[in-house]
């Protein structure tokens, strides 16, 4: 199964983000063996809507499931309007959360842990959006 | 018509006094017509006993998605530079609180499934206030995050028919400021003499700069401490116009919303000389 992981670095060892729009790297990696990849996060500058870059950027990679820390609102309806699972990882290294992953024991996130503009330090979130869905 | 922006990088430095002082004081000789583009907290209309009346709602384009003619191509979300679309196998997401209204996505799809919606970002006001001098201000609505479509309107109904417009900028360095400076003809930079007013008047400075508007400075509760202003002006090579006092008495009317015009003599002269000497 192919799980996508924020990281703050570019290995395992590295510890997981916190933030999932602003991420510093996004680490895709099979839940067995040792076989990883690494993407920068080209979203984690965006002046805004960071969080809906990102899933793009994530979601073309095709994971199953994403591990972070936080979610915030947009990039919330976008992973979880695609069907993808999101599971929080409290702290610890990449490594460690794919180990918990496995385990069974990360708590899956169903909707925004935090509020908008969260991993961008400060700003003031605002409501009003459409989902046009079709067919 | 000439065009002077008051600006100035930290808010409460004194602009709207600056601005209404000036004001008034032109429309003793000439026409006048006031704008006061801090569209987010317009408060230039408290100092005229006849405030002006509501003209029109001022609406920003917003992109209505036919979603029996979108085929899901995701053209418009590689267009949006604003991330407010998100397009899946079977439908389109939109994120509306960060629409910049920029008409890509219309533009771009093939399929002619975006039309042309609008939505109500604010309201305009105006009115002749005084003899000579009409006041022209913007209210953003409650939630809108940007500001420059509101000035960008109260810009464009200005129409010729006044010697002077006097600008009074929102505080900042930000898009709504270099909004309301661009295509004026000076710049007043209203700062105060302490270490916070310098640190925003250098990021003004450099923003009226890169706008091309000459600027000068008027240094407000000025006493003691001007020295880190003057060191900076003569380092930039920015004149300084003039210097208000720190005055209780000026105060004490201000915080009963009245500006006395003729309070700091010479004000508006220096400024006038030196935008025409320029
Ligand atoms: S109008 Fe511009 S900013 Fe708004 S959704 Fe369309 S492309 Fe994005
Ligand atoms: S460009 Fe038009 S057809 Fe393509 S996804 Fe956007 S709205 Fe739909």
């Amino acid at each position: 199964m192919k799980l996508c992981l924020t990281s703050t670095g570019k290995d395992l060892e590295a510890s997981v983000d916190h933030r999932f729009g602003r991420s510093r790297y996004f680490i895709f990696a099979a839940t067995e063996g040792k076989k990883y990849r690494v993407i920068e996060n080209s979203a984690a500058s965006a002046s805004q809507g960071a969080g809906i870059r990102a899933a793009q950027i994530v979601m073309d990679q095709k994971p199953e499931a994403v591990i972070t820390g936080n979610l915030g609102p947009n990039a919330s309806s976008v992973l979880l309007n695609a069907g993808i699972k999101v599971y929080q990882h409290g702290g610890g290294s990449v490594q460690e959360a794919i180990e918990s992953f496995n385990k069974g024991v990360l708590k899956e996130i169903t909707q925004a842990t935090v509020g908008g503009h969260f991993g961008a330090g400060g700003g003031r979130g605002r409501g009003g959006r459409g989902d046009f869905s079709n067919r | 018509m000439k065009k002077i922006a008051i600006a100035s990088g930290k808010g409460g430095t004194g602009k709207t006094t600056v601005a209404v002082m000036l004001s008034r004081l032109l429309s003793k000789k000439f026409k006048v017509r006031l704008l006061d583009c801090d569209v987010e907290n317009p408060d230039c209309h408290i100092f005229f006993s006849d405030a002006p009346t509501e003209k029109e709602e001022v609406c920003v384009f917003y992109p209505e998605v036919d979603t029996e003619k979108c085929n899901c191509c995701g053209r418009c979300q590689q267009v949006c530079e604003f991330n407010c679309l998100f397009v899946m196998k079977d439908r389109l997401m939109f994120f509306g609180e960060l629409c910049h209204s920029c008409r890509g996505c219309k533009l771009v799809c093939p399929q002619g499934a975006i039309s042309e919606g609008s939505r109500p970002v604010g309201k305009l006001f105006n009115s002749k206030v005084e003899k000579n001098l009409h006041l022209d201000y913007a209210l953003m609505n409650v939630g809108e995050a940007r500001a420059t479509p509101l000035i960008e309107k109260l810009k464009k109904n200005l129409k010729s028919g006044a010697d002077y417009a006097i600008f009074d900028s929102p505080p900042g360095a930000s898009c709504p400021m270099a909004e309301t400076v661009a295509g004026c003809n000076y710049a007043v930079l209203v700062a105060e003499p302490t270490p916070f007013g310098i640190y925003d008047l250098k990021i003004a400075a450099k923003v009226v700069k890169k706008l091309g508007v000459p600027c000068g400075i008027v240094i407000n509760r000025s006493g003691g401490e001007d020295k880190i202003i003057d060191n900076f002006a003569r380092q930039k090579k920015i004149n300084i116009l003039f210097r208000i006092p720190y005055s209780r008495k000026f105060s004490c009317y201000y915080s009963k919303g009245v500006i006395k015009e003729n309070f700091f003599p010479g004000l508006a002269d220096k400024i006038i000389k030196e935008m025409l000497r320029i």
